[in-house]
């Protein structure tokens, strides 16, 4: 018991649970699936499918809070990238076509990439700290994508951009294939590969890192240019299933959602250690509670308020004293306190050598 | 043992700390009187900290009872047990260096006036406790401003502040020189008088031998025993302490064999005119296969910011570097891993461990990040290597799994030797590697260095004690003033010989 206690998923899957049973207690047909025109229907599709452009978001998130940074500017990115992708098919003669679709999608994906590389480029080159360099772009995105779009909401019809993100593959939402590939690629490539270990010794020793050789400033870049991608691919799946270009609304908050995913997901912000298992659940846990939220009849009033709460309930749960406190009332002997507090500078920081 | 005049003020008995699957203390009884110079004993990885830490509540013992001045407690963290009379000072010094002096002295214990700060008598007051210790420093003066030395003592001072019944120090004097030594022990011994207890750490024999009244021995978190100082001769301690007879330390005195090079060997790294403006002063070294050299010099002499410019940590502004014969740049740390030049900082913290990350994480990391990340170590590899380091080098615990931080000091150096180790370099800079450690380990890590270099490595050693660097230097570099002053024979130097180079009296 207490071994499941102390394990790192244990409560964002506890939450997730207590979740789908207020749902399914209020609406006893919540967790149905129903096959309908050969592709699959019901609640729990649908929280996949809203999970998604979230779950992209904080996937790079993830990896940037690893080597102690934050990231900012994927709300903004993802502005940009529904804006380029939408402006792009508005001005074409023929949005139907595949090959229009696929250059308005490689042409928002590659902006969204030299925004990433541009936050990478601040953080690693020039040394400024992250939560500064990537507030930049964060305000500046806006502007960007207002300026692509002309200050007008661009709406179009194509049937193929479209399918990303209201379609079906194999009776599964696209949307949800796509982000859960990508998710489950890239967590497979950091384990296997070496990238997950360098990344969290960068994030908890980079002078230490350094000097053993490991290329801390090159990988920082990549995770903000890759999260830079990421942001920029569910932007494209975000428009895709509004199809319309809202340079100010498109992912707005989206990088607090993020951030929260993460944290529920057990990633300390400090850097270092991080658990893309967890990002995944935590992902699934705030799509779910926005869910939830529809279904209980809460009012719109209170809604934020009922989501802070269950977020600090959360958080709380997942931060080591409360851990350490529930196992010790579960146990006794009590278990060893905490280590000490490592002397580590702020989490934000990156000092510039 | 003689007959007890005071009651202890401290007093543990069968205390049990426990971070699974690691007991790290079992069953220990310790009893701390007033009025005495209590030294604390044993290897690292004994347990020491941990008992300091169960004591001021850091730690919770899994088991035993803390009595402190006859009553149970258990504190729930150092400044509940400072509340309680208990005090410490740790070696690394945790002081808010942008304060002045009285605000370190006097924080949290500021008197005030009308729910202001009384600054003036804080002042005042701050400059009575510096009195009262015999230490001329300026209350109003900026911490910072200060050596690390005058910081410890501050650090006491201000521990001694409230009521302070129980002083632990905790390696107090590792960065204090001769004299500033002296004028701690002149404390400790005023405040013995007053009749405070002091609990004292150290690695340095001869000045436990010098201040303490009574010590406790600790070996692999157990008790060994408590002795009065007076009957318990140095061998006999060193036993106690590591569990076995002096041969291991004795055999690290005779590692250097003094086979003549053959004159025309070209060096393994050669350096010309290397130098860094506010670093070290431009300086020749040839370094060559199978050989030690020792760099000596006082703190702030050069040594560390040269072997950095040797292994690309920093970058040297002018020079040249020469890596068996050919010119190159070494402009990073990764750039000079890349012709087999490998470098331990001084600073274990702050630039060596990576404390999150287990063991196994740590000796692979250097050799991992040189294969880049797309090409990992199979595992099962990495897992033959770690354990063959952990066997090699006597790392304990003996887990691959287990997070550095967990580890002593002593262990976490024998990790990052091992990490370098795995990458086989061909040059080993090795910056104070023996600094904070024990004689056991100690002896162990210059017997290795004296191995390494049989083997036909070469080793650059930089030691801050002297009779280190003499003992297995084949050649000794002395450093002054950041500049490179003389290069002798290590076999024929004498300590004299080479601390007349240091002081600037000496020609070479």
């Amino acid at each position: 018991m207490t071994k499941l206690l102390r394990h790192h998923l244990f409560w964002p899957v506890a939450a997730l649970v207590v979740l789908l049973v207020a749902n399914t207690v209020a609406r006893p047909s919540f967790l149905a699936i129903t096959v309908r025109d050969g592709h699959l229907f019901g609640a729990p599709i649908d929280i996949l499918r809203t999970t998604a452009p979230l779950l992209l978001v904080a996937l790079g998130m993830t990896l940037v809070i690893a080597t102690r940074g934050i990231d900012l500017s994927v709300g903004a990115v993802v502005a940009v990238s529904g804006a380029v992708a939408l402006s792009h098919l508005a001005s074409s003669p023929n949005p139907d076509s595949p090959v229009t679709v696929l250059t308005a999608v490689g042409l928002a994906l590659a902006l969204c990439l030299v925004l990433g590389v541009w936050n990478g480029f601040l953080v690693s080159v020039l040394g400024i700290q992250p939560i500064i360099a990537t507030l930049i772009l964060m305000t500046a995105g806006r502007g960007v994508a207002m300026l692509i779009t002309g200050g007008m909401i661009t709406t179009v019809n194509s049937g193929p951009f479209k399918t990303l993100g209201s379609g079906f593959w194999l009776g599964l939402p696209v949307a949800a294939v796509i982000a859960f590939g990508v998710f489950a690629v890239v967590a497979f490539v950091v384990r296997r590969t070496a990238l997950g270990m360098l990344l969290e010794a960068t994030g908890i020793n980079p002078a230490a890192s350094r000097l053993s050789g490991v290329r801390s400033k090159t990988l920082t870049w990549t995770v903000y240019t890759a999260s830079g991608l990421f942001a920029g691919l569910a932007g494209l799946l975000i428009s895709a299933d509004t199809m319309a270009a809202d340079a100010n609304n498109a992912g707005l908050f989206i990088e607090l959602d993020a951030i929260l995913a993460v944290v529920i997901g057990g990633t300390a912000l400090s850097g270092g250690k991080f658990n893309l298992s967890g990002t995944l659940v935590g992902a699934l846990v705030i799509a779910t509670l926005e869910r939830t939220v529809t279904v209980l009849g809460i009012s719109p009033l209170v809604t934020p308020l009922f989501m802070a709460l269950v977020v600090i309930v959360v958080t709380l749960l997942q931060s080591p004293r409360m851990r350490e406190r529930l196992a010790s009332a579960t146990r006794r002997p009590t278990p060893p306190s905490e280590p000490q507090p490592a002397a580590r500078p702020d989490s934000t920081e990156v000092k510039a050598r | 043992m003689t007959q007890q005049t005071a009651p202890a003020v401290v007093e543990m008995t069968g205390i049990s700390v426990e971070f699974p699957p690691v007991r790290a203390l079992d069953g220990v009884d310790f009893r701390l009187r007033p009025g005495e110079i209590h030294a604390l004993m044993g290897e690292n990885g004994a347990g020491k900290s941990t008992l300091i830490k169960a004591l001021t509540g850091i730690h919770s013992p899994t088991a035993g009872t803390i009595l402190v001045d006859g009553v149970e407690r258990r504190f729930t963290g150092p400044a509940d047990a400072r509340a309680h009379g208990v005090s410490t000072v740790y070696q690394e010094v945790n002081l808010c260096e942008n304060l002045t002096v009285a605000e370190n002295i006097m924080l949290g214990a500021e008197p005030r006036l009308l729910g202001g700060l009384h600054w003036p008598a804080m002042r005042r007051q701050a400059a009575s406790h510096l009195e009262r210790m015999g230490l001329s420093i300026d209350p109003s003066s900026s911490l910072g401003s200060h050596s690390l030395a005058v910081q410890q003592l501050v650090a006491i001072c201000r521990a001694t502040v409230s009521d302070c019944k129980v002083l632990i120090l905790d390696e107090p004097t590792s960065s204090l020189d001769t004299d500033e030594v002296a004028h701690l022990f002149t404390v400790m011994r005023a405040l013995r008088d007053d009749g405070v207890a002091i609990l004292f750490v150290s690695h340095f024999l001869d000045q436990i031998y010098e201040v303490s009244d009574r010590m406790t021995v600790l070996r692999n978190g157990a008790l060994v025993g408590e002795y009065a100082t007076a009957d318990l001769p140095a061998a006999e301690l060193v036993q106690h302490m590591i569990g076995r007879s002096m041969e291991v330390l004795e055999a690290a005195e005779e590692v250097v064999e003094h086979a003549e090079r053959p004159a025309a060997a070209t060096p393994l790294l050669q350096v010309v005119g290397l130098g860094r403006k506010g670093s070290v002063q431009p300086f020749d070294l040839d370094l060559y296969e199978g050989e030690v050299v020792g760099l000596a010099g006082l703190l702030g002499s050069g040594r560390t910011e040269l072997a950095r410019l040797l292994t690309g940590a920093d970058r040297a502004d002018v020079g040249q570097t020469r890596v068996s014969g050919q010119t190159t740049r070494l402009r990073t740390p990764r750039a000079a891993m890349g012709h087999g030049i490998a470098y331990t900082s001084e600073d274990r913290k702050g630039e060596g461990v990576v404390d999150g990350l287990t063991v196994r994480e740590n000796i692979v990391l250097a050799l991992q990040a040189r294969r880049g990340w797309m090409r990992p170590l199979p595992r099962k590899q990495v897992d033959e290597l770690v354990a063959s380091y952990i066997q090699q080098l006597g790392i304990r615990p003996a887990d691959p799994e287990a997070l550095l931080r967990n580890l002593s000091g002593g262990n976490q150096q024998k990790v990052l030797l091992a990490r370098w180790l795995a990458t086989a370099p061909q040059l080993l800079v090795l910056d104070e590697p023996t600094r904070g450690i024990d004689v056991g380990a100690k002896a162990e890590i210059q017997k290795l260095v004296a191995d390494l270099a049989a083997e036909g490595m070469s080793v650059v050693f930089i030691s801050a004690e002297l009779e280190e660097v003499l003992r297995i230097s084949h050649r000794i570099a002395v450093m002054r003033d950041r500049r490179k002053v003389a290069e002798i024979d290590g076999g024929r130097a004498t300590m004299d010989q080479v601390v007349d180079l240091i002081a600037g009296g000496g020609t070479a």
